[in-house]
């Protein structure tokens, strides 16, 4: 028996147990539209793809990583001295948790820029500003469990904005810190939430935005539709296998590439063990995305009108936060015009706004 | 009349299932709210021998699950200081050249009363007592 008459067999018995048929179908139809502004929808697989290498070294490293405050310290620096290849691994899971922020903010300003989020796709943007949130959940809690100096402030201080919060923040901080301070309960906490509650609901919320992305399809850019529709003619399309698929895969290999550059040439830092009786080190900042709100914490006087500025400060941040969550409904007018001006200033503000004071976070 | 008793139905196995998770939902919230953990109160400390610290120095010195900031100001004059930042809780420093109390977080300074000199720092630091008994420092809470 030849080996593509095996294959087509093997291929045969799969379908008639799995019903592949309608898959490949499917498959064969699904197209991408094709225009200068492409190259943009490749950030969301990106995404997906360091989200899976967290998931692939955040397992490896569960094998040697002990979540205690006695021993956590102590066993990531096991990882990264004994362990053949732990400083690796630790590298790659540290920079790919970073290129991860970076790929999930590029697709959320590109799904700005080119108006993605337009109707029908509001709870499309709903969803994947639910998962920006949760990326940057995973990027808090999985900053403590090294159990470093840093990561021990950082931790006080995210916990500490949490309880300036009116009316809920005091218990949202105890909530979130095991305690009334942070110590080995919140050590546990966070471990719990880095590998266990925030992997299944991120797991189940891509599933959800992956089936809104399919429901209505790819976005094609406001400029371009206007364009054909104007020229009567229908935006070229792009097969989506393999033309599309090997472009991402192509795509997800320079990741990779990029990503084990950075790892091996740059190997991430432990620092110091945590000591809660030591006073913070001069120097101290938190992970770059979150510089632009600490360096905003850092400028807000005391007081304000007679508010505390930490509590002015995190009004600040809610009201930014909310303003940016419901961009699809104040983005379109009430006759269903979209405000294209005024949704790109406001993508073009915020992202001056974040790397201005990003910048002076990290340099002042 | 069918009507109502398929209602009715409808409105006893929507309640009951509606009891089911909240019989499943309250024993989950509660877990997940850490419980007060009471420990015993700690009002006196000793911090040392009071010439292991030289003038114009300090040294953070455990009080309890709080750290304080004992500061020798000259030869007989030493204050104590909640160790930790009325801003955002970060632990504080000795600012030797400026004689000054420094966070380092987000840049608050208070003086050597613990009140706000500069920075975010919404209230000043809560002082201690301090005295000597022997050569011992001795820290003690306000009443």
């Amino acid at each position: 028996m030849e080996v593509s008459a095996r294959v087509s067999a093997v291929k045969q018995w799969l379908d008639e147990r799995l019903g592949l048929e309608p898959v490949r179908e499917f498959l064969a139809h699904k197209t991408v539209p094709k225009h200068s502004s492409t190259i943009w929808y490749y950030f969301g697989g990106i995404t997906l793809f360091l989200f899976g290498v967290q998931v692939a070294t955040g397992m490896l490293l569960l094998l040697y990583y002990r979540p205690t405050s006695t021993e956590a310290y102590e066993s990531v620096q096991f990882i990264v001295a004994e362990v053949q290849f732990g400083w690796l691994i630790r590298s790659i899971h540290s920079w790919s948790a970073n290129l991860m922020m970076l790929t999930a903010f590029i697709h959320m300003f590109s799904v700005v820029f080119l108006h993605a989020y337009r109707r029908p796709r509001e709870v499309t943007w709903l969803s994947g500003i639910a998962l920006l949130g949760l990326t940057m959940a995973f990027g808090f809690s999985g900053y403590l469990l090294p159990w470093n100096t840093t990561s021990f402030f950082a931790t006080r201080i995210g916990t500490d904005v949490a309880a300036s919060m009116p009316f809920i923040g005091e218990a949202l901080a105890r909530f979130l810190r095991g305690g009334d301070d942070i110590g080995g309960a919140t050590l546990t906490r966070f471990f719990g939430f880095h590998v266990a509650i925030l992997p299944g609901i991120t797991t189940a919320l891509i599933l959800v935005h992956l089936a809104l992305v399919q429901r209505h399809g790819i976005s094609t850019p406001l400029r371009v539709e206007r364009q054909h529709r104007g020229a009567g003619a229908q935006v070229a399309q792009l097969p989506f296998v393999p033309n599309f698929l090997v472009r991402e895969l192509m795509a997800w290999y320079g990741t990779l590439g990029v990503l084990g550059c950075l790892a091996a040439l740059f190997p991430w830092e432990l620092g110091d063990k945590a000591d809660p009786f030591a006073p913070a080190p001069a120097g101290i900042r938190p992970e770059w995305y979150f510089l632009a709100p600490f360096y905003t914490l850092k400028l807000i006087p005391s007081h304000v009108w007679g508010i505390e500025g930490q509590v002015l400060g995190l009004l600040g941040f809610g009201l930014l936060a909310a303003w940016w969550v419901t961009l699809p409904f104040w983005a379109a007018a009430r006759d269903g015009a979209l405000r294209v001006r005024l949704v790109t200033g406001a993508g073009v503000a915020l992202i001056a706004y974040l790397a201005t004071f990003s910048f002076l976070g990290y340099t002042r | 009349m069918v009507a109502n008793r398929r209602g009715w139905i409808g409105w006893l196995v929507g309640g009951g299932a509606a009891a089911s998770l909240a019989s499943f939902a309250y024993p989950v919230l509660r877990f997940v709210i850490p419980p007060k953990v009471s420990e015993a109160p700690v009002n006196e400390v000793t911090a040392g021998k009071a010439t292991d610290l030289l003038v114009n120095s300090a040294r953070m010195i455990r009080f309890g699950s709080r750290p304080v900031l004992l500061i020798r100001i000259s030869d007989s004059e030493y204050r104590a200081f909640d160790g930790m930042c009325t801003h955002l809780n970060c632990t504080v420093q000795y600012h030797q050249e400026g004689r000054q109390i420094w966070c380092a977080c987000h840049n608050g300074f208070y003086d050597l009363n613990g009140k706000v000199v500069s920075g975010p720092p919404p209230r000043a630091l809560a002082q201690y007592e301090v005295h000597l008994r022997g050569e011992d420092v001795i820290i003690t809470k306000r009443s």
